[in-house]
């Protein structure tokens, strides 16, 4: 079935999504959209789908104009979509999720679950895997949740088939999988679109490829170009991402953790023995795919993780283990949360508000139980300066800044305080140009003041220019710990379990 | 295979990078959405609409009460019987009928135009501010816990437990004067306080939620307090059979503040300096401070150092307290003959009410206390006057809280602007602030 | 290129998580803590003589003898079979095994004898085990409809909180309809029609205008006791012959069934709405279990978003729930008006409609369990008079507190971990 999107243009208020993006995808073909976070494809995918309507445009299957009212109709029509966050209700079994919206049923109005089994096996003999068809959802792995999330596309008869960032959450190995099916879908004579913004997997896939940038196609590339020419397409500019930055000097302070161990409830151990050392002065970055284990280490490191915690986090010698958040933070330790609009700041709050949000304990800011509003307004009109946080005022809620201004606030209130360790969770994640640089530069600087830090990313390039060493996690565990100019390839590998000495799975 | 080189852009090249102003959206139901977020972005909804949707609320609401007393109306019935001979009977019933029971309302509530003097006219008011009075300070009790992202239902119990506690002390302890009614108010606060706090330190420790267990400690306060006022030697008044106290103490009843004629008592002073208090509290103190934090954004809280689960003990400690000022005011200054299990008299759920039509603000709080205040008084003189029941001032009140609760339905009513659409990005409104 | 520095092992690392065992020692230290509780209370309130258990009702075919032992005794007894019960929970704790569901019913069922041989010990009158389980389930049938409506609307991910003001509307419907057609059955349908009028107010707020749903709840409550009640002055009391006097539903024997000893009258002499009630609770489970209908409620209540994206649409989904939800808590309220007395009293319903939230809790959303928690309440409230009949020294407050704390209990997760369904009072906002 051929696909057919013919300026579509969809309007949040003010803001344009998608400004007029035509594309056309034949049968038998993988066709990838690439462009930045925020760019509009997922807007895209979504009005395709019938989950917006969009403002102007339209959609065509075999050259006949859709009018989709919803996913059901686009669904109907032959679409499937293989949904960034999946789509399947966590507590349902498999073949509940993959019959539900369209159910069979047998005298008595009851449903048909050997209809369904038989169709989850079916479909998943076809690409030569196995799944459990009475498994609960939310007891699988991550990639075993997204073969269901294609076996429901099919089981519809989908002839269309969009994968909306679909390896975000998998693992190299689990990528090159994931793209076995795709190739196999396609000689099925399906037609693919491919959603993502890594460059490597659209190189390898792709037949065509359309960049977005903004809301707007920018134009088509061959996937013979080279990463510089598809990067620079979609960032509209090249960007250096280079940090300038000298030899550590390493100061006396440091950070040791032995043994750490963080259990949730359920029993999943997801902190698994993990242990390393950050002197004063270097910085040590935790790399490694999302969801393995990084997210528990710094809120152990915090003290606000949610499971029990073993073993031990000494700073200059003092336990941090079974201490209160605020124990923690008074032992001068900075912390920037991965998701600043959650952990980091209250968006109701002003600019002024957040920016002593976790400094209300003791003085300047608070004395004898009352807020110092005089010294605050000063602290915050100094800091919005120092940091170049562009707002109204500091009386405007923080919700209305920009993300990159957001992430100043945070930055700004961490580092204003005396530290003896930095813990910066994904500190550019959904943050401009201008602010990355600015946010790596202020990284370095406490750094290079001899504090120890420790900076999460899951972007290899962030590791590889921040890091001094780089620590790769993997199923809770700690694979490897190497120096930062370690090559991509074995880094790769690392993050897939493989560690540095190994030989290559099969 | 092996993961090449150039996976992500070599160093020179741009690695995927963010160029949006928009922070990244993360699609509703991705993970499971916790408890907090959800109630705060229904308390956020109810609490930020524009005060022309609470007027239109209040108008609407008046409406609805109109047609409910036309069409009970015996002379309006009979109007209508011959409405096509003669219609303006009909509606002449109909305005007499509606007319006559707000003029009650009003004369009952606000000023009474048939009375001599001043002093005679301006009685419905002074009653009107005595029923606010316990309205006030459990109207903020469940605000400050709006504020804090609680959802307190526990009114009636708590002031049951409060009434309890400072009618004991007012009938059962012998003390001088003001000292006595130091502590009769002291134990009241502090037995709402600790009725309040069971919900808070059942969230705390097991994340019960406090709708549901406050919703249960009503029963069992009520339960307890009826067991309480059967029992000789407890709550019951000596020599009677009567679930019913014995009357206050000459020591402990709070003063009248305006001479005999006004029911008016010290406790409205009382209900007074708790709204400055809460002001104070939310606006100026370190702990207000956490309350809000913790109220919009728990997380963010949390990793601020913010002990949420002590947080939510102390806001409900504190609400609990100032719902039991509330039942302390209406034994020692409004009821002080002595008291049986009805002594909450559904304010415990008008404090609800209150607090929405009041914006969770302090001194929105005291004007939705005094109005629905001048709702109770004016509707008793509406009852015995007109024989309306009395129980339309229910109909009214909880029509107004529902309209307001949905400000597009009340816009479109009266053709008021709907606020544009706003894009995608989470809106977070301004809070909404009394300033001064 | 072998610049690892720290290299645990060169294989490649398995790809699951470890996992530890968790086993809780809650229902091991819950045991242990009744039994206690129990074997305090004899030890300090010691009573004497025998308790007489009326095995018989009138009209039986087979009638058994009256049993007559003494209490002490047999409380003792029982408290011995518990404290056995609770061991055996430590033990299984050893072992990492929880104890089952039975395990829990029999610490129940004789914890239940001890109290009632305690309480009966000495007395005058017998204790009529008969109306003991009749009476119960007379008594749970209005907080049973209840909880069956709420564990629909949540399922569907819309809390109720005005199940209580769909009891008194309906109620209030049934008695004006029951009066003027003098037909208990049209009186039902009256009632079914006023619980779903009260569900499409609070769907038009929730889904269509997504208020809050606790704050709808709890406001529609108020609206519907002022509604009642006002019109009740105005219109009923004036005509309370022509629209507050109805036919009630008589008792139906079922053959053959009712004559069973004990357990015949007291389940199968019951009038239709009790048999109603029989009906319903495998009919809910059947349609949320098994049916198409009930396999989309149930997605709309985990994931809203999920069943969107395959075509379900999701406020229509909730709206029928609610409706439906809204009929079954309505025919709940019949009860007042049809079956258990024959006219409107202001604010009849007494909070049943809260016993019955707390049901759907302590049923941990589940209708089954939910039906099995409404008994266990009504059985409370029918113990209260049970016992002051015998004149047992216990507080009937106590007794009418006690569906009340045991939810305290169970939200606090001391009765067990109960999940709510994960979108529930949330409404639902397209991106």
């Amino acid at each position: 079935m051929k696909l057919e999107l013919r300026d579509i243009t969809k309007r949040f208020g003010s803001l344009v999504a998608n400004d007029h993006i035509s594309i056309t995808v034949e049968p038998g073909e993988i066709h990838c959209l690439l462009g930045e976070n925020g760019a509009g494809k997922s807007t895209l995918m979504n009005v395709l789908y019938g989950l917006y309507t969009a403002d102007e445009g339209e959609v065509l299957l075999d050259d006949v104009v859709q009018h989709f009212r919803g996913p059901g109709d686009a669904m109907a029509a032959g679409i499937g979509m293989v949904h960034q966050h999946f789509m399947l209700i966590p507590v349902f079994t498999v073949a509940e999720n993959v019959m539900l919206g369209n159910e069979q049923t047998r005298s008595g109005g009851r449903l048909d679950l050997e209809a369904a089994r038989a169709k989850v096996n079916d479909i998943a003999s076809r690409f030569g895997f196995h799944v459990d068809p009475d498994a609960v959802v939310e007891d699988l792995p991550v990639g075993v949740q997204q073969r269901i999330e294609i076996i429901k596309a099919l089981s519809r008869d989908a002839k269309v088939l969009i994968f909306d960032e679909p390896t975000a959450v998998l693992t190299p190995q689990e990528t090159d999988e994931l793209m076995g099916i795709m190739r196999q879908l396609k000689e099925s004579g399906a037609a693919i679109v491919f959603i993502t913004h890594k460059l490597r997997e659209v190189r390898e896939v792709a037949d065509r490829i359309t960049v977005i940038r903004r809301g707007a196609v920018v134009g088509e590339a061959s996937p013979t170009s080279t990463d510089a020419e598809l990067a620079a397409m979609m960032v509209g500019r090249a960007v250096e991402l280079t940090v300038q930055k000298g030899e550590p000097t390493y100061a006396p302070s440091s950070l040791e953790v032995t043994g750490l161990e963080v259990t949730d409830a359920r029993g999943a151990v997801l902190v698994d023995d993990v242990s390393f050392t950050v002197r004063g002065g270097e910085v040590l970055v935790v790399a490694g795919v999302q969801g393995n284990g990084q997210t528990e280490l710094t809120e152990a490191l915090v003290g606000l993780a949610a499971g029990t915690v073993a073993g031990s986090i000494r700073l200059d010698g003092t336990e941090l283990v079974g201490r209160s958040v605020r124990g923690i933070l008074d032992e001068g330790v900075g912390f920037i949360p991965e998701d600043r609009s959650t952990d980091g700041l209250v968006g109701a709050f002003s600019v002024a508000e957040n920016l002593i949000l976790d400094r209300t304990n003791a003085p300047p800011f608070v004395r004898r139980g009352v807020l110092q509003l005089g010294l605050r307004d000063e602290f915050a009109t100094r800091s919005v300066e120092e940091f170049d946080i562009r707002t109204q005022g500091i009386d405007e809620p923080v919700g209305q800044l920009s993300g990159g201004n957001q992430q100043k606030v945070v930055v700004a209130r961490e580092l204003s305080r005396d530290l003896r360790l930095l813990v910066a969770a994904q500190p550019t994640r959904g943050v401009d140009v201008g602010s990355i640089e600015f946010i790596h530069k202020r990284i370095i600087a406490t750094r290079d003041a001899g504090v120890p830090v420790v900076v999460v990313s899951t972007e290899l390039d962030e590791a590889v220019a921040l890091g001094d060493r780089i620590l790769v996690m993997y199923r809770g565990r700690v694979v490897g710990i190497v120096p930062a100019d370690t090559p991509r390839d074995v880094l790769g590998l690392m993050m897939a379990g493989i560690p540095a000495h190994g030989t290559e799975a099969a | 295979m092996s993961v090449d080189d150039s996976q992500l852009g070599g160093t020179s090249v741009a690695a995927p990078q963010h160029v949006g102003d928009e922070p990244p959206v993360r699609p509703a139901g991705t993970k499971a959405p916790d408890d907090g977020d959800r109630w705060r972005e229904a308390l956020r909804r109810v609490t930020s609409g524009g005060w022309a949707v609470s007027l239109g609320a209040v108008v609407l609401a008046v409406l609805a009460g109109s047609v409910m007393i036309a069409v009970t109306d015996k002379g309006v019935q009979d109007a209508s019987g011959y409405f096509f001979s003669r219609p303006q009977d009909t509606f002449s019933a109909i305005g007499s009928a509606v007319g006559g029971a707000y003029a009650a309302l009003f004369r009952g509530a606000v000023w009474d135009f048939r009375a001599d003097d001043f002093a005679g006219g301006i009685k419905p008011f002074m009653s009107s501010l005595n029923f606010a009075t316990p309205l006030i300070g459990a109207g903020l009790g469940v605000a400050l816990a709006f504020r804090a992202g609680l959802f307190n239902i526990g009114g009636r119990g708590q002031m049951l437990v409060a009434a309890a506690a400072a009618g004991w002390v007012g009938f059962g302890v012998d003390l001088p004067i003001v000292l006595h009614l130091v502590v009769a108010m002291t134990a009241g606060i502090a037995a709402g306080a600790i009725w309040s706090g069971i919900a808070g330190l059942l969230k705390a420790a097991t994340g019960a939620h406090e709708v549901i267990t406050t919703i249960m400690l009503n029963y069992v306060a009520f339960y307890l307090i009826s067991y309480m006022l059967a029992t000789p030697g407890l709550l019951q008044a000596p020599g009677s059979s009567n679930p019913k106290t014995p009357p206050m103490a000459d020591t402990v009843i709070m003063p009248r503040l305006l001479g005999a004629q006004y029911k008016l008592n010290l406790g409205f002073v009382f209900a007074l300096v708790a709204v400055v208090l809460v002001w104070w509290l939310l606006n100026r103190s370190r702990l207000g401070f956490a309350f809000r934090a913790v109220g919009e954004n728990p997380d963010a809280a949390r990793v601020a150092g913010i002990d949420v689960r002590r947080t939510t003990v102390s806001v409900m400690l504190v609400a609990g307290g100032l719902i039991g000022l509330a039942g302390t005011t209406q034994v020692l200054g409004t009821v002080t003959t002595g008291f049986s299990s009805d002594i909450d008299a559904g304010i415990g759920f008008d404090a609800i009410t209150v607090a929405l039509l009041g914006r969770s603000t302090p001194f929105g709080v005291l004007a939705a206390a005094i109005l629905f205040g001048a709702f109770k008084a004016g509707g008793s003189v509406m009852q015995a006057s007109e024989n309306v029941p009395i129980e339309i001032v229910l109909v009214i009140q909880s029509l107004i809280v529902l309209f307001i609760a949905a400000p597009p339905l009340v816009r479109a009513v009266f053709h008021l602007p709907q606020p544009g659409a706003r894009p995608k990005k989470r809106a977070r409104r301004q809070p909404k602030e009394v300033a001064a | 290129m072998s610049t690892a520095v720290e290299t645990p092992s060169s294989a490649p690392m398995s790809t699951d998580l470890r996992r530890v065992a968790v086993v809780s020692a809650k229902s091991a230290i819950a045991y242990t803590a009744v039994t206690a509780a129990m074997a305090l209370l004899l030890l300090l309130v010691p009573r004497d003589g025998d308790v007489r258990y009326r095995m018989g009702a009138e009209g039986d075919a087979v009638r058994l003898p009256d049993v007559a032992l003494p209490g002490m005794a047999v409380a003792w007894v029982c408290v011995a079979i518990a404290a056995l019960v609770s061991v055996a929970a430590w033990a299984l704790l050893r072992v990492q095994r929880k104890p089952s569901v039975w395990l829990g019913i029999l610490l129940g069922v004789v914890l239940l004898v001890a109290f009632l041989s305690w309480s009966g010990a000495g007395s005058q009158q017998d204790l009529p085990v008969t109306r003991l389980v009749g009476g119960a389930v007379l008594l749970s049938v209005p907080i049973l409809f209840g909880a069956l409506g709420g564990v629909i609307g949540e399922r569907a991910g819309v809390v109720n909180i005005a199940i209580e003001s769909q009891l008194l509307l309906g109620a209030f419907a049934a008695a004006i309809t029951g009066s003027l057609t003098d037909s208990p059955v049209a009186g039902l349908v009256a009632a079914i029609v006023a619980g779903m009028l009260v569900a499409v107010v609070l769907g038009v707020f929730t889904i269509t205008y997504k208020v809050d749903q606790v704050i709808v709840g709890v406001v529609l409550n108020v609206l519907v006791v002022g509604l009642t009640s006002f019109f009740y002055s105005e219109v009923l009391v004036p005509n309370a012959e022509r629209l507050n006097d109805t036919e009630r539903f008589k008792p139906i024997a079922i053959p053959v069934l009712s004559d069973v000893p004990i357990f015949g009258p007291a389940l199968f002499r019951q009038s239709l709405l009790v048999y109603l009630a029989y009906l319903a609770v495998p009919v809910v489970w059947f349609a949320l279990y098994r049916t198409r209908w009930g396999l989309r409620l149930r997605a709309v209540g985990e994931h809203p978003q999920a069943a969107d994206t395959v075509g379900i649409k999701v406020e229509l989904t909730r709206y029928r729930a609610l409706l439906i939800a809204g009929g079954v808590v309505g025919l709940g309220g019949a009860f007042y008006t049809v079956v258990s007395v024959s006219s409107f009293g202001k604010e009849m319903t007494a909070g049943a409609g809260f016993i019955a939230l707390a049901a759907v809790i302590f049923g941990k959303w589940d209708p089954v369990r939910a039906a099995m928690a409404a008994l266990l309440f009504g059985f409370a409230a029918n113990l209260k008079d049970m016992l002051s009949l015998v004149g047992a020294p216990v507080p009937s407050q106590f007794m009418l507190m006690l569906p009340y704390v045991v939810t305290l209990f169970a939200v606090a997760g001391l009765v067990g971990k109960s999940r709510a369904p994960a979108a529930d009072g949330e409404p639902y906002i397209k991106e």
